[in-house]
């Protein structure tokens, strides 16, 4: 008897494990998909002077307060992005510090924020879907009325993006959401906006990667033209240079953007564009003269976390399948096994 | 130290002071303004005053060729104290073109017997620069070609200071495509002369050039371009009034913008201060007080001592930052972040080893009653 | 086997002693903090920070103290599914710990919620997100909790004396013993789940993927079993009680065998994966690694001897050993072994510490006056034998 029911329960917990694995090839899922219209940045450490106006125009632009690692507390002088900022360029030193974007003996400057993921980690690691990726321009958002305070996308994010203001009573998660608070004004990202050398700019990401493609193209010292601001496509530039409607453009805020074009030399860019293959992708794209990895960018398999996190869940959970059917036996089994009063206590021998 | 210096000077001081229409107290001052511009250690002002007081001085020859008289004309608004008297007082200068009272033949010659009656021992200085294109026709003075008056007069000369961009490196003559082939003191000699640039450049930078000679016989070192490193030996952007702003990246964005009112760093408008080696941003110009030079007055700064960069770059062209080094207070690629405390630590540790201890003492009784049942079996 | 008569009935005994009023005093005091924590934020109380959002907090009062709180859901599992009935006394007061331990896991992560009063929202179907493995984890602990609760009420009920409700519940036990073991089935392996979307931040020593739910649940169980041969050990000497080595030997057998599977599953997921070559890079993980596999290792060897698992000193390391164990997999999975970017340090503050230390402490208590008031150990007996 009881050797057979323990049979009976082996047996039927095989069966509900096989129906979760048989499911499992059909609930598979691959990296998802760039938008076809996703936005982002690209960012260059070549050109970025270190001057930090995107720090700066990042604070305005979305209203974080300053803040302070230096005992004089003159301006803000954050460390890292936290609570409360959401972009912070960090400095890469080596020795001497002789020659810019040299590994040995140089420095270079990186920024640090939202990397938007095309599949991100954060949106699949939130239970209450307080982050979200819009599906048209792919920014990854955040709503702080749905968010319970978890910190699981904090702690999910290879990149460390999300950060949670931990000294408030009411706190929530900072992150960059790419000013798209401004969008609607017609502007863009501000620390593109500020940004004096073109370093950081705002565009299409289709646009941006071949933007990058073309500086990656170049040789180093060769004298090129460098676009500022919002990176557009050519067919949209003869649209917004259009002498018709440009003034009413203007009075939305818009930027006449041809003249932000500037002439500089081609530096000497590493053959590696971070965030075209990484992680699945993300619309923050960047170059430099530097290994990624020594600026603190991590070396990321081209499968998404999320992906594999949401085949797991979805074998073992998809449709409740494999749950039911496991309850369906354990119930039937339970059904024999308990008695009413618990009277079985010298059942077995 | 330096009290001593100056008590010792203090007779002779009055002199040259009742000499040059200041009072003594002024004079002093010019002295200690002169040693600090020179970057001279404390006390050096005594060395100055007495080396003004001497009175003997130096003969010199100022050229003019392809020029503004720019400099000339800045050179005589300086005014702590009134230096023109100052410089027509400690120097001797003997040949001016636009400064003396001689005219025609008679200026000539007075050039022509100062260089003899002062042979090896004057000072020349070339303001404007040689056109040495065509065999240098492009500019004559009393029916001589520039190219030869400043050979001539270069070769008794004690030393030769080249004033002015156009002198120093050629200058807004020898702009592209430089029609007349306007070189520089340096090139047309063919060796390194020291160098004041700057359009205009700041009259106290030639002062104290000139007074560091009078001081101690020699011209103060240079570098590689002849360019007192007093004086030039940073970049503008290093020191600059506005510097705070750049590092906290406050800029401002357009002419008459917030930024630019509230007197941001004027980098994205063009400033050329991080490719431009001179002390504008810490000596000011023009003696009308604080913040009285170009970037202090909201505009960026062209570059003007610089070359290649000075009528060569576009004014409002982003500048190409030079010696960008990351400032110590810029993030590091790891920042070390968070708490561990001690205390923490201790109770933690006391925790565990408590509970450690415990179950070792109930795992020792266990054992006990362990040994006793076995006994109590075989009973 | 002889059978044994085991009514359950309260124990009685005076609730003031130094020990319950010491353990009273560190829940006060844990209580004290989470009050400031609520005004001054959970920075205020806690060291947690961007780079280790998790503390304690949750890698031990949420992951551990709920796989400490698995003996209801192992002796569920043997009793009632394999149908060992033997040890049906064992059923009751690991229940009534697994209830405590889960109610206050779940009560605890409403400390650690920095926006608390949305927490409803994982429960809405405008913000539930399914492929979320916190979500599925929230709602199944959640579930369990309800679950246990009910499966514990015929105590209450027979301390009441209302007969009519137990009787008519006890012909829905069986389902609701069935969701008993599944809900936990589902959430302790998730809890191991949780670390799948870390990806590379997650050491390779406890990153293991897909291998996370298996090996999570088989330490749950695992430690299920330890938490009852602990509990019954811990009690019987605490009260005064005879020693339940009876019917923990057995226990002990089965519980040897799935010891043995789970390090067998553990190094071999370690092999293939190549990561088995990191634990010997003298660095603080492979350090924390060795001590972890020691804590399971180390119980396989003591209890392998069959006379070894009558020794009630042996079996009584050998769980505190397992308990080591599985709270150290736990915590070098979501502390020691993660790493979201170099420069970040964590340590629990004191009052975080504290925090933690007056929940367990607020446990013990609430199990004591829970076994002197309620039917929950079967009645004092003399010793047999």
């Amino acid at each position: 008897m009881d050797r057979r029911n323990f049979f009976k329960a082996s047996l039927a917990g095989g069966a509900a494990l096989a129906t979760g694995a048989a499911s499992c090839p059909a609930q598979a899922r691959s990296n998802k998909d760039m938008p076809p219209e996703a936005v982002g940045l690209l960012f260059d450490s070549i050109l970025c002077v270190g001057c930090k106006a995107c720090v700066a125009a990042c604070k305005e632009a979305n209203g974080m307060p300053p803040e302070f690692s230096t005992q004089e507390q003159y301006w803000d002088t954050p460390l890292d992005i936290s609570g409360k900022t959401l972009n912070v360029i960090k400095a890469y030193r080596h020795g001497s510090l002789a020659t810019k974007d040299s590994e040995e003996n140089g420095y270079a400057f990186v920024k640090k924020s939202c990397m938007h993921c095309v599949d991100p980690s954060c949106v699949s690691a939130c239970p209450v879907s307080a982050m979200q990726k819009d599906p048209k321009t792919g920014i990854v958002s955040y709503d702080k009325e749905a968010c319970i305070g978890c910190r699981y996308c904090v702690a999910a994010c290879p990149f460390g993006v999300p950060r949670f203001t931990y000294d408030k009573a009411i706190p929530q998660i900072s992150k960059c959401q790419l000013c798209v608070h401004r969008h609607k004004d017609g502007k863009y990202a501000a620390c593109a906006e500020v940004c004096p050398t073109g370093a950081t700019l705002y565009g299409k990401v289709s646009v941006l990667r071949e933007e990058a493609k073309r500086r990656l193209a170049m040789k180093p010292g060769e004298k090129a033209e460098f676009p500022r601001g919002h990176l557009r496509a050519a067919q949209e530039k003869q649209l917004q240079g259009a002498p018709e409607g440009k003034g009413e453009m203007r009075r939305k805020g818009w930027k006449d953007e041809s003249g932000q074009a500037y002439p500089n030399v081609a530096g000497k860019y590493l053959d590696h564009l971070y965030g075209e293959k990484e992680f699945g992708g993300t619309q923050m794209l960047m170059l430099s003269g530097v290994p990624f990895e020594k600026l603190g960018y991590p070396d990321l398999p081209p499968q998404s976390d999320a992906a594999l996190s949401e085949t797991l869940q979805h074998s073992l959970y998809g449709g409740l399948i494999a749950p039911i059917a496991v309850l369906g036996a354990l119930t039937f089994i339970a059904r024999r096994n308990v008695r009413p009063e618990d009277e079985e206590g010298g059942q077995n021998g | 130290m330096s009290e001593t210096y100056i008590e010792e000077t203090t007779e002779a001081a009055l002199t040259v002071a009742s000499r040059l229409g200041i009072n003594r107290r002024e004079f002093m001052q010019f002295c200690a303004a002169t040693a600090t511009t020179l970057g001279l250690p404390t006390g050096a002002e005594a060395a100055i005053a007495k080396a003004v007081e001497k009175a003997r001085r130096p003969s010199v020859i100022w050229l003019h060729f392809q020029e503004c008289t720019g400099c000339s004309e800045s050179l005589l608004r300086a005014e702590h104290p009134t230096l023109e008297k100052l410089i027509l007082d400690v120097i001797s200068l003997d040949y001016h073109e636009t400064l003396m009272a001689a005219a025609g033949h008679q200026a000539e010659a007075a050039r022509k017997s100062a260089m003899k009656a002062n042979k090896g021992k004057y000072i020349l200085v070339v303001e404007g620069a040689i056109p040495v294109k065509d065999n240098g026709i492009y500019c004559k003075v009393g029916g001589h070609k520039a190219i030869d008056i400043v050979k001539e007069c270069a070769a008794d000369a004690a030393a030769v200071i080249a004033i002015g961009s156009c002198a120093s490196w050629g200058g807004m003559p020898s702009t592209e495509p430089n029609p007349t082939g306007a070189s520089s003191v340096g090139d047309v000699l063919g060796k390194p002369v020291v160098t004041i640039p700057g359009c205009p450049p700041n009259p106290y930078n030639f002062l104290a050039t000139a007074v560091h000679f009078l001081t101690f016989g020699k011209l103060p070192d240079v570098d590689q371009l002849g360019r007192p490193k007093f004086a030039y030996g940073r970049i503008i952007h290093e020191h600059c009034e506005r510097r705070a702003h750049f590092d906290a990246g406050r800029f401002a964005m357009e002419f008459g913008d917030e930024g630019h009112r509230k007197g941001y760093c004027l980098y994205k408008l063009g400033c050329k201060g991080p490719e431009t080696y001179a002390n504008c941003s810490t000596i000011g110009f023009g003696d009308a007080g604080e913040n009285n030079w170009p970037v202090g007055c909201g505009h960026p700064c062209i570059g003007c001592t610089e070359k290649g960069v000075g009528f060569a770059k576009p004014i409002h062209q982003t500048a190409v930052l030079k010696g960008m080094m990351p400032p110590a207070s810029y993030p590091r690629i790891v920042e070390e972040q968070g708490k561990a405390s001690f205390a923490a630590a201790a109770a933690l540790a006391a925790i565990a080893g408590a509970a450690a201890g415990g179950a070792a003492m109930l795992a020792k009784n266990l054992g006990k009653q362990d040994e006793a049942q076995p006994r109590q079996k075989g009973e | 086997m002889a059978n044994h008569t085991h009514a359950p009935a309260p124990l009685g005994g005076n609730l003031f002693t130094p020990f319950t009023l010491l353990l009273g005093m560190l829940s006060v005091i844990a209580g004290v903090i989470l009050v400031y924590r609520f005004f001054y934020g959970l920075g205020a109380v806690a060291n947690i920070n961007d780079g280790f959002p998790f503390g304690i907090w949750i890698a031990y009062d949420v992951v551990v103290g709920s796989a400490f709180a698995c003996g209801g859901y192992a002796m569920a599992l043997l009793v009632y599914i394999f149908n060992r009935g033997e040890y049906h006394p064992l059923v009751r007061p690991a229940l009534l710990a697994s209830l405590f331990g889960y109610t206050l896991a779940g009560a605890s992560v409403i400390f650690d919620l920095g926006r608390w009063w949305n927490v409803w929202h994982i429960f809405w179907p405008g913000y539930a997100q399914v492929n979320s493995v916190m979500f599925e984890v929230a709602v199944c602990i959640t579930a369990y909790i309800v679950v246990m609760w009910i499966e514990f009420s015929p105590v209450f009920l027979e301390k009441l004396g209302m007969k009519d409700v137990k009787q008519k519940l006890n012909k829905l036990l069986f389902f609701i013993i069935a969701l008993g073991v599944l809900l936990p089935s589902m959430h302790q392996s998730s809890l191991g789940s949780l670390l799948v979307i870390f990806g590379q931040q997650i050491h390779p020593l406890w990153q293991s993927g897909a291998m996370l739910p298996l090996i999570y649940l088989m330490t749950a169980i695992l430690l299920g079993f330890a938490v009852v041969i602990f509990e019954a050990t811990l009690s019987s000497t605490g009260f005064g009680r005879p020693l339940e080595t009876k019917v923990l030997t057995p226990l002990s057998k089965i519980m040897v065998g799935l010891l043995a599977a789970y390090v067998a599953v553990r190094i071999l997921d370690l092999v293939f994966r190549g990561a088995f070559g990191t634990a010997f890079s003298g660095t603080l993980e492979a350090g924390m690694f060795w001590l972890e596999m020691a804590a399971f290792v180390v119980p396989l060897v003591l209890l392998a001897p069959a006379a070894a698992r009558r020794s009630a000193s042996k079996l009584f390391v050998s769980a505190v050993m397992l308990m080591v164990g599985g709270m150290l997999l736990r915590i070098n999975g979501f502390l020691v072994g993660y790493e979201t970017g170099a420069g970040w340090h964590y340590f629990p503050s004191l009052a975080e510490l504290m925090v933690t230390v007056g929940l367990i402490a607020f446990e013990i208590l609430a199990y004591i006056v829970i076994i002197r008031k309620f039917p929950v150990l079967p009645a004092a007996q003399p010793v047999t034998r």
